[in-house]
């Protein structure tokens, strides 16, 4: 299983590529949208490439509920396990 | 009401020759062409495999999250519009916003994006598609962004009269400015369309070059070698302002722009009328416009695609609307066919060219047409004395657009 830790990694490193986000950044309470920068459209990317990396699939009425990054990291823990 | 008159105090343009108005102009002097083999694997397949590609990359300006979400051809008009803008000196200058316009046009829009991205839906499937494809493939999207760079708040436009399209929207722009709506304008046009689909399109239609051995020597205009057009991409920007709201900040002035016209033709989607009389009402109505007698015009930047017959209709025009007076020159020898940019990138060449009293080259002209009856600046960059000058575009659908520069 996925450590929440290899999990914030993964979504840094894409975070990093479709939104130009500081990996230094990145932490498990920060807001995507009110820390991190990312707007609704990246935040689709995001969520797409996240998908992929980790074989799950997060529904669009999910997303909404993805506020911090912990949040992120929380959900695809629970869906990959 | 005195009409109030418009001047040129920035320039801007990436192209095949140059990543910025002084380099492709520098180019353009020294007759070098843009023109290079396609070595795109996808071309390989195609009947035309000979492009003119812009000098310098886009990534090489603007960085990588930002070029995720522009099109190629949104990405060359705000390049272009940058330098335009830090030319004319507004960088920092507290503009209104408010008086602030953009005409930012583009022949075809974002077709590259619209391919690419039907290219991944069918591989990948919807979900994969990117959530930036319609702001990239809309045909305002240049413009959208250009406004966006600036805060522009007194209107973005984009027309959209394929070839036509870049002097069309300098067209506007003096329209804009003369009737109050706006002090100063960005105004110009972008293209990219440099894949398989258009290019085939327009192979197709049987109005591309296939000279593909010798790129450099494809483009040539008013030439009886001539076999038809070489496809380019880029942009040209330039900044219109009221004169007196220029001459209050003390900006520099490269030109005025005295008048302008667009016509129609009624004739035929796709075919120049032969008698080019929808072109010779361009001319005489800018002209008119500019309130400036024939006479007066020394040299024309033609719209001259290198194709059998459009050249000579609008030669013909020229002799009728204009007289024998202007020495010609047809720059898309050099940085081929930038379709909806074309009028914008040429427009940037006569406002320099009346600047500098000095006509470029029209290069590959080794074998005039024996229906060319006006003076062309062959293979050599003219000095002469140009009071005022014109620009011309003209495009698919009967699109007559015509620009007159005087000196400031």
């Amino acid at each position: 299983m996925t450590t929440r830790d290899e999990i914030t990694a993964g979504l840094s490193e894409i975070l990093e590529e479709v939104a130009g986000v500081n990996p230094d950044d990145v932490a498990e309470d920060k807001s995507f949208t009110d820390d991190l920068d990312v707007d609704s459209l990246s935040m689709v990317e995001v969520v797409v490439a996240a998908e992929e990396k980790f074989s799950v699939k997060i529904p669009d009425d999910e997303v909404q509920n993805l506020k911090t990054v912990g949040d992120a990291v929380t959900y695809i823990q629970k869906a990959s396990a | 009401m005195t009409r109030p008159d418009v001047v040129v105090t920035g320039i801007g343009a990436t192209t095949p020759l140059g990543g910025d108005a002084a380099s492709t102009w520098e180019a353009m002097l020294a007759g070098r062409s843009g023109v290079s083999a396609l070595e795109q694997e996808w071309a390989a397949q195609l009947p035309v495999r000979i492009a003119a590609q812009l000098k310098v990359d886009p990534s090489e300006r603007i960085d990588r999250i930002k070029l995720r979400r522009l099109d190629r051809s949104e990405a060359a008009a705000l390049i272009a519009a940058r330098e335009a803008w830090e030319d004319a000196g507004l960088a920092g200058a507290g503009l209104d916003t408010q008086r602030l316009a953009v005409v930012v046009g583009s022949g075809i829009g974002g077709a590259t994006t619209l391919l690419n991205q039907d290219d991944i839906l069918e591989a990948s499937g919807p979900r994969k598609v990117s959530p930036h494809t319609v702001p990239m493939l809309m045909p305002n999207g240049s413009a959208a962004w250009v406004g966006l760079e600036f805060g522009a708040e007194a209107g973005v436009h984009s027309p959209a009269s394929a070839c036509a399209t870049g002097a069309e929207s300098i067209a506007w722009g003096l329209d804009i400015i003369r009737s109050g709506r706006a002090d100063v304008v960005v105004a110009g046009g972008t293209e990219s369309v440099i894949h398989p689909l258009p290019i085939a399109g327009f192979a197709s239609m049987r109005a591309m070059s296939t000279r593909n051995d010798e790129p450099e020597r494809a483009s040539r205009p008013f030439d009886k070698g001539r076999d038809g057009f070489v496809l380019g991409e880029g942009s040209g920007i330039v900044i219109l302002e009221r004169a007196d709201h220029a001459a209050a900040r003390k900006a520099k002035v490269y030109a005025r722009l005295a008048g302008a016209a667009l016509t129609s033709d009624g004739y035929d989607i796709v075919q120049p009328d032969p008698e080019g009389r929808g072109i010779i009402r361009a001319m005489s109505g800018a002209l008119r416009d500019a309130g400036i007698s024939a006479s007066d015009v020394m040299h024309v930047n033609a719209h001259a695609t290198s194709t059998p017959v459009g050249d000579m209709a609008e030669i013909h025009a020229l002799r009728k609307a204009v007289g024998s007076q202007p020495v010609v020159t047809a720059t898309k020898s050099m940085h081929g066919h930038l379709l909806g940019a074309a009028g914008a990138v040429e427009s940037i060449a006569t406002i320099l060219a009346v600047h500098h009293d000095v006509v470029p080259p029209t290069i590959n002209l080794d074998d005039p047409d024996d229906a060319l009856d006006l003076d062309v600046a062959a293979h050599q960059a003219r000095r002469l004395t140009i009071p005022a000058a014109l620009n011309d575009a003209f495009g698919f659908g009967g699109h007559n657009a015509v620009l007159v520069f005087t000196k400031a």
